[in-house]
């Protein structure tokens, strides 16, 4: 009955984990690879050139999928963040640091795709929309997190320290996300809405799934090479690394 | 509960009016903030009016940003706050009496001075009525989720950067509502829903804040 328990437990333990990420790692490499062939070929070349906005649309094949990463990376580091505070694991810590960057890459690829597709589009680089200005403040929350962890020197306070404010950050999400939208419709500014027509070809919904699922296992595998490093800084003192290291020098 | 509640909130307004340069100083930084806008963007009081409610809020934000660091950091300095942590009472009742203490001493004179700088920006009666009844409603909320970033930023280098950094994204739904508000008065609009939602807002970070505020110095004091 037990040994279910021990199985889960197993892998908190970074002398564990550590090589079981370097085993899932190439995996999530080729997937990603995989996938974002297929996405990206799906999109450039299969899916049918838009009616209405030419072929400038196609930006919205990686300009999707990181905006639904960036929202859902913060998911998962709270996740993380909760799973640390309540259980005090040291590898829930290291995996909310280890997502934070990547989260942070996706919010400002989906910001930075935004502002070269709305530039021919709508004529503008930057428009005070819902979405963007939340997708927006969803980067500074990044940006604050990381801020916290590079600012505390020790690794199991910073770790719990980014943990409350990730929780604190993960609970307002909604709050500034509504409180962004009425604000938006209350002020009447931007005349333009991102909501384009609902009848979206097979093919272009495949493609953004496939690019989606590409940059989920690409951020998988960043993660985890991120962990292993931070793994390696952080426990650099104990005898599974330095059995490790000295069995890679030999 | 109470007991410990008042006890808190006096010997921190007794502590701040000792310093009262402190207090002055954040005042001066608010008026000071308020005023220079005009100089940016000129004197048309069309245009001044229709950014006042923004340029008051926003003044207001950063001013109570500025004094976050002091809500903990002189406890912290001569070694309180370790001994409030270690007391039997509970935590969060104390840092609920400390950000008590410190609106009394940012929020309130803030929103008490606000309503002349809305003069200058020439707001009709109803806009600096309602000014000043958001401010009364959202300044706290300020200094409690304020509370948050000042307990995880307790004794680092760059202390008061990064609270700025960690605390302004959150105070964007406070901003959002707070100006909002004195906008729809002053366009004849209902405000009543603004100040509903500043209200829910303050309910609930009063009730959070405290809890969160209580684990991050937890944290800070390992």
């Amino acid at each position: 009955m037990n040994n279910r328990l021990i199985n889960w437990f197993k892998f908190a333990s970074p002398a564990t984990f550590y090589p079981l990420a370097g085993k899932m790692i190439p995996w999530f490499v080729a997937l990603s690879v995989v996938f974002g062939a297929a996405g990206l070929y799906l999109g450039m070349f299969v899916a049918p050139t838009d009616f209405q906005q030419g072929e400038g649309y196609r930006i919205i094949f990686i300009h999707v999928p990181a905006s639904w990463m960036s929202m859902f990376i913060y998911l998962v580091m709270a996740f993380w963040a909760a799973l640390g505070l309540a259980f005090n694991t040291r590898l829930s810590g290291m995996m909310a640091t280890a997502l934070a960057p990547t989260g942070a890459l996706m919010a400002f690829l989906s910001l930075w795709t935004g502002a070269l597709w709305g530039k021919p589009m709508w004529g503008t680089w930057w428009v005070w929309d819902a979405r963007l200005t939340s997708e927006l403040i969803l980067l500074f929350l990044y940006i604050g997190f990381i801020a916290l962890q590079s600012a505390i020197d020790d690794p199991r306070r910073a770790d719990k320290a980014g943990a409350v404010l990730a929780l604190v950050g993960v609970v307002n999400i909604p709050i500034i996300y509504f409180s962004v939208k009425w604000w938006n419709t209350l002020h009447q500014g931007a005349s333009v809405s991102l909501t384009k027509s609902p009848s979206m070809a097979a093919t272009m919904l495949w493609a953004m799934l496939l690019v989606a699922l590409c940059f989920w296992m690409y951020s998988i595998a960043v993660a985890l090479g991120r962990a292993r490093n931070i793994m390696l800084e952080r426990e650099r003192h104990t005898e599974w690394v330095r059995q490790l290291l000295a069995g890679k020098e030999s | 509960m109470l007991d410990l509640l008042f006890a808190v909130i006096a010997r921190d307004l007794k502590l701040a009016l000792r310093r009262q340069a402190d207090l002055v100083s954040a005042l001066f930084f608010f008026i000071i903030v308020v005023s220079l806008f005009p100089l940016g963007v000129g004197p048309e009081m069309d245009m001044l009016r229709k950014m006042a409610p923004g340029v008051l809020w926003v003044a207001a934000l950063l001013a109570t940003m500025l004094t976050l660091p002091r809500l903990f950091g002189d406890d912290y300095r001569d070694g309180t706050l370790e001994q409030l942590v270690l007391a039997p009472q509970p935590l969060p009742v104390t840092v609920l009496g400390k950000m008590a203490a410190h609106w009394l001493t940012s929020g309130l004179p803030l929103t008490l001075l606000a309503p002349v700088l809305g003069l200058q920006f020439d707001l009709s009666a109803d806009g600096l009525l309602v000014l000043t009844l958001a401010l009364l409603v959202g300044t706290p909320s300020l200094s409690a989720i304020g509370a948050i970033g000042a307990a995880l930023t307790l004794g680092l280098r760059g202390g008061g950067v990064l609270v700025s950094l960690l605390v302004l994204p959150l105070y964007i739904p406070v901003l959002i509502f707070g100006a909002g508000a004195v906008d729809a008065a002053v366009s004849g609009l209902g405000f009543e829903a603004h100040l509903s939602l500043l209200g829910a807002l303050l309910a609930g970070s009063l009730f959070f804040a405290p809890w969160a505020t209580a684990a991050a110095l937890k944290i800070s004091l390992e």
